[in-house]
């Protein structure tokens, strides 16, 4: 059987984050509707204009549809049939080791975090000059169960902490930026994450501050039937520096499971956010049975001059995925980024891209996008160059490469160029190719064994977009690749 | 030692290879030659496990192993490397983490230490320098954008680090100026030794010069028509295939 049957024929090897853990829940009943927010909110302890925002965004969302102008298709998903609200009944917080739910420190272990992550994750304040430092927030269903490191940032005055408390300690800041990049109605999943968001991180970073380490969060759906509807803002003051990390898995489930996530982020003057995503979620099985269907809203504000908001994303998981990142460069010579790696196998569906809105003088952007399908996949990239009349001089560079593996998947580019100033200039550039036969026997012949040689193909193949991510990340980011196509190699 | 007996291949209903019989003793440098689809490179890709082209009958044994049941991979972790006629360009993967990526698998296959990246540059820039070849070959992509004759140098390269038992050069001459013809030819002396053999496949007596072979065969329609010593390669230059071809006939 020649390498590419063999392929096609294979499937995918297991899930290796597909665990469920058995912790006891404070879940809601199912269903969405007034009640379920306002008891979300009571949960949360929230005040009285944070239940208002929630309860106007479920009115708009009422009135909205879904979109279907996305390459993806998927049965109806009845919204009346989630729980909206899980949480681990220990309250999170604990002093020491044994108060934490040994259930949910075996989740860690399993999820891979290292050991000394794990204790730190669990409430003890580690050595600030150990390094590497990467402070963490874990969020578990609906809650944000640790956060690391939060003294440490602290004395610089950076706040990092689950959304669910900026609301209740910092309401003046979430009040003014919440909702302010991506507004309650700008699309369905958007509307409804402003509705029924249950944490997710928030971050500030004063002027002139560095962030001394990486922020990074994990998210985790753990509980049946829940939706997960994170919920992150980070703002950069003037001359503020960030790099934050997210990472996401799922336990391995017949059923499909919602994930809509909106992300806001906003730059001032000569500010830098660096956002990267490891996304993994559970991306059904073999014959393309349950999976998360992600439907997530990120986008940034370059709101300052010279401002620079850098999105890389590795996105190996999720049955669905709907995702576009986006930049409004506003500021005069801001700059936006997107690098983008998206693996489908089997029966995955991707559609995924960005939108760089150029509005401000001279700003700049570029796009790396690189698609891998394999299986019976199919990956989309919609990207959105948008230059307004204000923005002379704006640049934007897209690059567009798509790699398949087998004849049965799918790669399709779908770009959209506006430009309304005539001194811009947009450059788009594509291509599709294929792992050959003669690469793979070329590899074999020096020795190197199928699996190896698609790694290494593949990895040639994202090299731009991994370099872009912190450098513990990238190592992660190859061998998730790799186990992401263990099954499509015979 | 090498033996091919009776070897019948197709590439999909149509056969290439017609039976084939050749042995190459331990040591010995063999040259093949023949006119154009002849099935010169078909026997190269046949002898290295390339998956399109079926063994319909024969055998093939070399140091006593059934090479015919081995994946490619594991022909080449036995020690056969094959100098592809048009080696292939691999898009974003650096030449000196193949190389060593690929030098380690067959170290591994060995049971041998793997060698760190420090380690392997080292090596690879010893020989690099031998081959009269930049250094900037190694941080280049492999084989894109490489010259044809690049492209040659850089399978000698792999050769050199691989250190196969049985290398198959398939034309790796050919398109070669003369310095570089030579740096070829070094590349296989270089490995010569009482458990190296090679087969050479060429058009040019000028590589044979440098190579001097034990034996030379005259491959045509899938069959060795005709072997002989090295004196054969230069009849064959002087007077073209076509005598050769008649007397088979
Ligand atoms: N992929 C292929 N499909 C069909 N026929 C092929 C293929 N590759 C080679 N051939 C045929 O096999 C014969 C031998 O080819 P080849 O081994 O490349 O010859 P040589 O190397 O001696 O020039 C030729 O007739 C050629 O046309
Ligand atoms: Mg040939």
């Amino acid at each position: 059987m020649s390498a590419t049957a063999e392929i096609l024929d294979s499937v995918q090897s297991g899930y290796k984050w597909g665990f469920e853990t058995d912790i006891e829940m404070d879940l809601a009943p199912k269903g969405l509707n007034e009640d379920i927010i306002r008891l979300i909110s009571s949960r949360k302890d929230e005040p009285a204009w944070m239940l208002e925002y929630r309860l106007k965004a479920f009115t708009a969302w009422k009135q909205m549809a879904e979109p279907e102008w996305a390459r993806v298709q998927h049965p109806p998903i009845d919204y009346q049939d989630l729980h909206y609200y899980a949480a681990p009944k220990k309250k999170a917080g604990p002093k020491s080791l044994d108060e934490v739910d040994p259930e949910l420190l075996k989740m860690y272990e399993k999820l891979g975090i290292p050991l000394k992550e794990r204790a730190i994750l669990a409430g003890v304040e580690p050595d600030p000059n150990e390094r590497p430092q990467i402070a963490v927030d874990a969020v578990f269903d609906s809650v944000s169960v640790a956060t690391t490191f939060r003294e440490t940032l602290s004395k610089v005055g950076v706040i990092f902490c689950p959304i669910s408390e900026a609301v209740r300690d910092h309401p003046d800041l979430v009040k003014q930026y919440l909702g302010s990049v991506v507004p309650v109605a700008d699309n369905y999943f958007s509307a409804l994450n402003a509705a029924v968001f249950t944490d997710g991180s928030f971050v500030y970073i004063p002027k002139g501050v560095r962030c001394p380490m990486e922020l990074s969060t994990y998210f985790r759906i753990n509980a049946r039937n829940t939706g997960q509807f994170e919920r992150t803002l980070i703002i950069a003051e003037a001359g503020a520096h960030v790099s934050y990390l997210e990472g996401c898995t799922a336990p391995q489930r017949d059923e499909n499971q919602l994930h809509a996530a909106v992300v806001e982020l906003i730059a001032m003057d000569d500010a830098t956010i660096k956002y990267s995503t490891v996304q993994n979620w559970y991306p059904g099985d073999a014959d393309g049975k349950g999976g998360i269907y992600n439907f997530v809203t990120k986008r940034g504000a370059c709101r300052g001059a010279r401002s620079k908001i850098s999105w890389t994303q590795v996105e190996t998981g999720s049955a669905i995925t709907w995702k576009y990142p986006s930049c409004v460069l506003i500021g005069e010579d801001s700059v936006g980024e997107f690098y983008s790696v998206a693996v489908t196998t089997n029966h995955q569906q991707a559609d995924t891209g960005t939108k760089m809105i150029h509005i401000g003088k001279g700003s700049r952007s570029t796009i790396v996008s690189k698609g891998i399908s394999a299986g019976r996949s199919n990956n989309t990239y919609r990207g959105l160059v948008r230059i307004l009349p204000s923005a002379a001089g704006a640049r934007n560079h897209t690059q567009c490469d798509s790699l398949l593996i087998g004849d049965e998947c799918g790669a399709h580019t779908v770009p959209y160029i506006e430009s309304r100033n005539p001194s811009a200039k947009v450059e788009h550039e594509a291509t599709t190719s294929k792992i050959a036969e003669d690469q793979l026997f070329y590899c074999r012949q020096r020795g190197l064994s199928e699996e190896d040689a698609v790694n290494l193909i593949v990895n040639g193949f994202c090299k731009e977009v991994l370099k872009e991510l912190p450098m513990e990340f990238a190592v992660e980011a190859q061998k998730l690749l790799a186990v992401s196509l263990e099954g499509s190699v015979g | 030692m090498l033996e091919i007996r009776g070897l019948t291949a197709s590439i999909g209903e149509k056969p290439i290879l017609k039976g084939i019989d050749l042995v190459v003793p331990d040591g010995e440098v063999h040259a093949i030659m023949g006119p154009n689809g002849s099935g010169k490179s078909t026997l190269g890709y046949v002898l290295s496990g390339r998956d399109d082209y079926t063994v319909t009958g024969g055998s093939v044994t070399f140091n006593g192993i059934d090479l015919l049941d081995l994946e490619p991979e594991a022909r080449a972790a036995a020690g056969v490397f094959l100098a592809f006629q048009a080696p292939i360009e691999l898009p974003g993967v650096n030449n000196a983490n193949f190389l060593r990526t690929a030098l380690n698998a067959i170290r591994r296959a060995h049971g041998e230490s793997e060698l760190d990246a420090i380690q392997f540059l080292k090596l690879a820039r010893a020989e690099t320098k031998r081959l009269a070849m930049p250094d900037d070959m190694l941080k280049r992509n492999v084989n894109v954008g490489f010259s044809g004759g690049e492209k040659k140098r850089n399978e000698v390269l792999q050769m050199a680090l691989l250190r196969p038992k049985l290398a198959i050069l398939d034309e790796t001459d050919s398109g070669l100026d003369i310095d570089a013809l030579k740096i070829v030819a070094d590349g296989v002396n270089a490995l010569r030794s009482p458990t190296f053999s090679a087969l050479v496949v060429t058009h040019h007596q000028r590589l044979l010069d440098h190579l001097v072979p034990n034996r030379v065969h005259v491959l045509a329609h899938g069959r060795i028509i005709r072997s002989g010593g090295p004196e054969l390669a230069k009849e064959l230059e002087k007077s073209g295939y076509a005598d050769v071809l008649a007397a088979a006939a």
